[in-house]
């Protein structure tokens, strides 16, 4: 009985220790994060993956062999999307040379339906497209780049040996050129 | 001890003089010590503007901002707010489109000047013609925010980045940068964050 008692115990305490856990990390993330998680689940289901800082990072240190050009961009910035066909072309000649293109779009969430899902799909955009939605900027902003203060169109070019950011806008023949410092 | 303190004192001089070098340097804009330019920028009511007009300020806060950038949309009503506050305290809000609006025709200087109407802009709205004020401050997206501070030897740059933490909602702001930045300066106290970033629409000159 007493075995029994002292086990009913236990099992109690395993249970109690597993519900509570993931509420602690519920406690743990921020009201921002919550809000923007409670927002993106009413604009019923944007077609892209939608992550703050923590969740694109893996995205930002692969180590697998292939050279990543992350373009940070939105649909209300005029000289991102002047340049975004040059990195659709990238994607699309550079694939067998183990190249990657990835969008991060910096559209407000208002935006995600109404602008950004129309153009990517207008503009048959083959490139992996993602959201960043982090009000936390001048957190996340230095840790892309110390030397970034925020001005979109922006890239990020790396591979395992190499990374370089840039601050700019690119013509097809710049970025071809910093992309072959690359892959040659 | 005496001696220790002092020794401190010149090592973090020393690194402080090392870093805003380099920043002045990669950046070529100005960094936290500097003495910013005075300009002669048209306002949208068609009068220049100059620092050296306002002989009873305490110091300005320069924000390069524009029409057309959704972000400076969304803070444009904390810009209003920023210069009700402080213009009383003698730190008038002073904004500057850097545009060029060959290039950004919904930053033209008729633009503007509807804006300004529209939203009720309490402070001076001026264009950056010919795109030379800009640069020399460094500022390389909109809405971009400099605080001056008005000494003997110039209006020197206190903080430079964002308006606060949060661009999406005022409410949902944990950190306003900028008013820390300017009730510490008049209160004579050290500024604790002097720089800051925040995504915006770079500059199209």
């Amino acid at each position: 009985m007493k075995h029994l008692l002292f086990s009913l115990v236990f099992i109690m305490m395993l249970v109690v220790g597993c519900v509570e856990k993931p509420k602690e990390k519920g406690e743990e993330s921020t009201t921002e994060q919550v809000y923007a998680k409670a927002e993106s689940e009413t604009s019923d289901e944007v077609k892209f993956p939608i992550y703050d800082y923590e969740g694109l990072k893996p995205l930002l240190y692969k180590d697998d062999g292939k050279t990543y050009v992350i373009n940070f961009w939105a649909t209300w910035c005029k000289p991102c999307l002047v340049e975004l066909p040059y990195f659709e072309k990238i994607n699309a000649e550079q694939k067998d040379n183990n190249v990657e293109v990835i969008l991060v779009s910096l559209d407000m969430p208002s935006m995600w339906k109404s602008r950004l899902e129309p153009y990517v799909e207008k503009k048959g955009i083959e490139s992996k497209v993602v959201i960043l939605d982090d009000p936390k900027q001048n957190d996340w902003i230095p840790k892309i780049d110390e030397t970034w203060g925020g001005g979109i169109p922006a890239t990020l070019i790396y591979n395992k040996d190499k990374r370089s950011f840039y601050a700019q806008e690119f013509t097809y023949e710049e970025l071809n050129e910093e992309l072959n410092k690359f892959i040659n | 001890m005496k001696l220790f303190k002092i020794l401190g004192l010149v090592a973090l001089i020393l690194t402080l003089g090392a870093f805003s070098a380099k920043f002045t340097s990669v950046d070529e804009g100005y960094a936290i010590g500097d003495v910013a330019t005075d300009f002669s920028l048209k306002n949208v009511d068609g009068a220049m503007v100059s620092l050296s007009d306002y002989n009873d300020a305490k110091g300005f806060l320069v924000i390069f901002t524009c029409n057309t950038c959704p972000y400076s949309v969304a803070y444009e009503d904390r810009i209003n707010a920023l210069d009700a506050k402080y213009k009383q305290q003698g730190v008038p809000v002073i904004a500057i489109n850097p545009n060029n609006p060959v290039k950004k025709p919904g930053d033209s200087f008729a633009k503007m000047k509807v804006r300004a109407t529209e939203k009720g802009f309490t402070f001076p709205y001026v264009l950056d013609e010919g795109q030379e004020i800009y640069p020399q401050y460094g500022a390389t997206r909109t809405p971009h925010v400099f605080l001056l501070e008005k000494t003997s030897k110039g209006n020197v740059v206190r903080y430079i980045g964002a308006i606060d933490d949060n661009y999406q909602s005022a409410s949902q702001v944990e950190e306003k940068y900028v008013e820390n930045a300017v009730d510490a300066m008049l209160a004579g106290k050290e500024i604790k964050v002097t720089t800051t970033r925040a995504i915006g629409c770079g500059i199209k000159a």
